[in-house]
């Protein structure tokens, strides 16, 4: 179906924000790259949108500045975009459509796939089930991550999500299994200096030398950012599923990648769904995070953390709640936690870990996990909502069962969630540490529990009830 | 109808408008490119027509060909669906990943039924019997829980003039031949096409007395489905549509269930492939799959394909009820279905109604739901068979004031609504009890009496009393702290606590608690009403809440949810009697008074 083609267009009629339209064209089909020359000499690439009547319309990635309707001259090259896949990508530096920033050679290719990848066939994937540790007891003891899944950091402005994210990618391993590791990194429209800070991490580490970095910051084309998220993902693909690693790729920020296309969609001037987004950013969104997975007979897994920064803190804006829909799980980094200054303010609240419940458990974390992150959720929840009470009534009013619920609150959030930067805990340690707070309730009290799950803690002394 | 071949002229994503098919009709499936990807007629004009393609259209270029096939999207019905897991258009998945390995790769022809397998065909007519649409020809042991009936197919009746012996027969096989009374001819296969967007044809609608038990308490006694009903599940991300529709597509008591997952997580389709071949049927025994017909269109997969993955499971569903089964339809999302629909109806620039979606949203949702429904089957004989509707709602930011929500909501008569802050409590199922509604309590009564208890609908109504004194209870706590309560009222506070604690929350993680015969709720919920009741009257005699809450038959409570299906009787009756111990205990102290007045809980 290749008819790499000599014609060069110049019929270019119409310019308008990142799109280009050209005439009279013939044979040319939908989301096929285009070549575009500008006046002034400079290579652009674009793909096409929409085709037909001699029409096509092209988006334009590096943006359509310089262009014009006279000099302007197009070519269909009749290949869907592609990116080169091989290890070596590994240690690389690219920018947001794959192609090298550092001073490196060009990429050598085992092989060109296609960017916009296929769907996995549902009945060929494998369930998630091996849990990942982070380190972080506010996710691996109560919203565990496992490989294979997509799950996102919902975040704002000012807060550490990206040192969380960094911490993660530094921590991140499978007790007892130490297999092969990467990490893709795709920034969308994030600055410089957050760049910067992510790379100074993976070096810090040794990180870099298996991480492949697609960088399309703040200053670059916005359109570009259409592609690099896809381009990053392809990489991913071939390193987990021809090289048989275990790839954690980190997306951020899926806001920006948004924004592109609302740009796109708005310049096509499209039916906008909700505030601005175009009716199909869940399908398109769902092509992403989709490709996170696990496949039978294939080693290699591909885990995603999305990271997003919901404007206003507002969960109910199209792309938190949308991505919510799609991923499995999120963790929302709290405002009131960061304010009190606990770190990682991952509030569990509304944070939620989809694939949790076949990960944990006895022979791939510890038996009684399921029953420990039930009970502390409870009594965490009792807690807040006892705050919220005597924010109104003050604390005198509160029966003594409930002046244990309150004081337990503070105690879970500075010695549970809260922890060092640079601190690792292993899941034995964040249990027992739950059990620790447990301890300033009776037995009783324990509904979540099973009796003997009880006095195995007891036995273990991780639970002394005073 | 003659092979007929137009021209691409232009494509927008899933769109594609063509040329030179000037006998093409709406809803015609014709094939689009060299690649010959599957396509359906959507929109007819004089020299053109547009056609919605079921798979990605990238590298699809003007001037390519389109090949009319004279025939509407249907499905193939017979032997075989069961256990099968089929994309939105009815392709097995297995049979894909054959072909194209791990992804789904485009232009790809597979067939719904195996026609080579052989099925154990036993006859239960002869020759010169007369039969109608709907008789039963025969019977095949398909699976281990479902026999199913090989039917005289619409449209034909007479006599039969032919018809196999006992023995193992393909699907494509003729089994009998059926001479109408013009004389005609008529071959009968096992195997069915049927065209999925109009609804199979039944004698009558007939009334639905039966509940569809599910084992989940709270919606088996607050607001329970009937075999035939609707329902849907609104809920924001995280509060359980997914997990609430597995937990029924499990344990509910229908014969065979129909799983759609339309624009949802690969990883869900999987977890139920993997999981449910290694659950048992609690009536059977045999593994839950063999009742089962997964349809996958995850929201990856083509947008076309997701419109249409909803008629096709529904059409599947009608096959088994005109057998006489009893079918459960679980649709996970119908959002996603409607986000379809505006996507395509977008792009062909029609004009939008609410927040872009097409003005026929409504009347297209009424379609579907309406294919639901209790009725006399076609046949001879009287024969009954349901189809129980049950779809998620995925309203964005979990507001129900949106189109999608507020049009289902016209429709269905059950609703069971999700609410955030119980989810982000780990209050599952986060069903919210208050808003919550079921419109068949009345004509579920009479099942409920007999099969359960006399006294179940009052003690339903009694619970369900408490919970809403609680809610207002609790806005007053929230303004002056619990110590400013009567005694009366923490009393009441107490007990629903216990409703919801003890009752109303329930892991379908656990190995026992994830499904509760509905008599070992019945036993439940009379014991907590009852321990309300008598708590209640205790407190009037003067005896302090506080006191009561040192009970240890209350330890006992909480733990009722565990106890096994088959026994759980035996532990009831002792809990009733422990119960009714320490109550007397209470009047023996010198502070109690002897003499109880009966009290009823406000």
């Amino acid at each position: 179906m290749s008819k790499e083609s000599s014609i060069v267009y110049r019929t270019v009629s119409d310019v308008s924000g990142p799109l280009l339209i050209v005439e009279n064209t013939h044979n040319v089909s939908y989301n096929e790259v285009v070549k575009i020359r500008a006046p002034s000499g400079e290579l652009m690439t674009g793909t096409v949108l929409e085709t037909g009547r001699g029409r096509a319309v092209i988006q334009v990635f590096e943006g359509t500045r310089g262009l014009d309707t006279d000099l302007t001259a197009v070519r269909f090259t009749g290949e869907t975009l592609k990116l080169p896949v091989s290890t070596e990508i590994l240690g690389r530096v690219l920018d947001g459509s794959g192609q090298p920033l550092d001073k490196g050679p060009p990429l050598t290719a085992e092989d060109h796939w296609d960017i916009y990848g296929s769907p996995i066939n549902p009945y060929a994937r494998q369930y998630p089930r091996q849990p990942i540790q982070t380190g972080l007891s506010v996710i691996d003891g109560l919203n565990t991550l496992v490989r294979g899944q997509k799950l996102p950091i919902f975040s704002g402005s000012g807060l550490p999500h990206n040192r969380i994210a960094a911490q993660i990618v530094r921590q991140a391993k499978i007790p007892g299994e130490e297999g092969d590791f990467a990490i893709v990194f795709a920034a969308m429209g994030i600055t410089a200096t957050e760049a910067q800070y992510f790379m100074n991490s993976f070096e810090e580490t040794g990180a870099l030398e298996h991480t492949a970095l697609f960088l399309n910051l703040a200053n670059d084309p916005a359109i570009e950012r259409i592609i690099t998220p896809r381009a990053a993902l392809t990489a991913a693909e071939y390193l987990a599923y021809e090289s048989e690693m275990h790839v954690l790729v980190i997306l951020t920020d899926m806001t920006n990648y948004a924004e592109a296309l609302r740009e796109i969609s708005a310049a096509r001037s499209e039916v906008p769904g909700r505030r601005g987004y175009p009716g199909y950013l869940y399908t398109d969104l769902s092509l992403i995070y989709e490709r996170a997975g696990r496949i039978h007979g294939r080693r290699g897994t591909i885990t995603q953390m999305p990271i997003l920064s919901m404007p206003q803190d507002d969960m109910t804006h199209p792309i938190p709640d949308l991505s919510g829909y799609i991923t499995e799980g999120q963790m929302i980094v709290g405002r009131g936690l960061h304010r009190r200054g606990i770190y990682p303010p991952i509030d569990p609240g509304p944070s939620l870990s989809r694939l949790m419940k076949e990960g944990i458990g006895e022979g791939m974390t510890r038996f009684d996990h399921k029953e420990v992150q039930a009970q502390l959720y409870y009594a965490y929840s009792e807690g807040r909502d006892l705050r919220d009470l005597v924010a109104v009534v003050g604390s005198e009013a509160l029966t003594e069962r409930d002046q244990k619920y309150l004081k337990f609150a503070d105690k879970f959030e500075g010695e549970f969630i809260n922890q060092g930067e640079y601190e690792d805990r292993s899941f034995e340690q964040t249990l027992d540490i739950g059990w620790n707070l447990l301890s300033d309730f009776p037995d009783r009290e324990l509904k979540r529990c099973d009796p003997s799950t009880i006095s195995w803690a007891k036995d273990r002394g991780a639970y002394k009830p005073r | 109808m003659t092979e007929e071949t137009g021209r691409i002229q232009s494509i927008s994503g899933p769109v594609v408008k063509c040329g030179g098919l000037p006998s093409v009709r709406m809803y015609e499936v014709v094939r689009v490119g060299h690649e010959q990807l599957i396509g359906e007629v959507i929109e007819v004009a004089e020299k053109s027509c547009t056609v919605q393609v079921y798979e990605e259209t990238s590298g699809l270029a003007p001037g390519e060909p389109v090949v009319a096939t004279g025939d509407t999207l249907s499905v193939e019905l017979g032997p075989g669906l069961l256990g099968s897991i089929y994309d939105g258009i009815q392709r097995p998945l297995p049979d894909l990943r054959e072909l194209s390995g791990d992804f789904i790769t485009r232009g790809l022809t597979v067939e719904g039924l195996d026609k080579e397998k052989k099925w154990k065909f036993t006859p239960s007519v002869k020759a010169g019997d007369r039969v109608e649409a709907g008789d039963i020809l025969g019977e095949i042991p398909e699976t281990g829980i479902i026999t199913s009936r090989i039917l005289v197919p619409a449209g034909v009746k007479g006599e039969i003039v032919e018809i196999v012996s006992k023995g193992d027969y393909t699907v494509v096989e003729t089994i009998c031949k059926v001479k109408d009374d013009h004389g005609d001819v008529h071959e009968v296969r096992m195997m069915q096409r049927t065209p999925v967007r109009v609804g199979r044809p039944f004698k009558d609608r007939v009334g639905m007395d039966t509940p569809l038990v599910t084992g989940q308490r709270v919606i088996d006694t607050f607001m329970p489905q009937a075999k035939g009903g609707t329902g849907a599940i609104p809920g924001g991300f995280g509060t359980g549509k997914t997990v609430t529709l597995h937990q029924f597509a499990k344990w509910a008591d229908a014969q065979v269930v129909v799983y759609v997952g339309c624009g949802e997580r690969g990883n869900e389709m999987t977890e139920a492939l993997e999981e449910w071949p290694d659950l048992k049927d609690p009536k059977s025994g045999r593994p839950l799959m063999e009742r089962t017909v997964l349809i996958a269109n995850t929201s990856n997969m083509p947008v076309a394909a997701r419109e249409a993955s909803i008629y096709v499971a529904v059409t599947i569903a009608e096959y088994f009820r005109d057998q006489g089964f009893d079918v459960a339809l679980m649709a996970d999302s119908t959002s996603r279905w409607a986000e379809a629909l505006r996507e395509i109806s977008g792009r062909l620039g029609q004009l939008p109604s609410e927040e872009g979606y097409p003005a026929y949203l409504g009347s297209r949702l009424a379609q579907f739901y309406e294919r639901g429904g209790r009725v006399k089957t076609l046949a001879s004989e009287e024969r009954l068979g349901s189809i129980t509707l049950c779809g998620a709602v995925s309203p964005p930011g979990g507001d129900f004031s949106e189109p999608v929500t507020q049009a289902t909501l016209r429709i269905v008569k059950v609703f069971w609504a999700l609410d955030k802050d119980l989810a982000a409590r780990r209050f599952f199922p986060a069903i919210n009890t208050l808003t919550s509604y079921s419109l068949y309590h009345q004509t579920l009564e009479r099942w409920h009496r007999e099969h359960l208890g006399e006294d179940w609908p009052e003690l339903v109504t009694e619970a369900m009393a408490l919970l809403q004194k609680d809610q207002e209870l609790r806005e007053i706590v929230q303004l002056v702290g619990p110590d400013a309560l009567p005694e009366s009222e923490r009393a009441i506070l107490e007990a629903a606590r216990m409703i919801k604690e003890d009752f109303l929350t329930q892991s379908a993680l656990h190995e026992i608690d994830t499904f509760c015969p509905v008599g070992k709720t019945y036993r439940m919920l009379k014991i907590i009403v009852n321990f309300a009741k008598q708590m209640s009257k205790a407190v009037e005699t003067g005896v302090g809440v506080r006191r009561i809450l040192e009970f240890s038959v209350l330890d006992n409570i909480a733990r009722m949810k565990i106890t096994p299906w088959d026994s759980y009787e035996k532990t009831m009756d002792a809990i009733e009697k422990k119960m009714a111990r320490e109550f007397q205990s209470l009047s023996a102290e010198p502070d109690g008074s002897s003499v109880m007045t009966p009290g009823v809980v406000q």
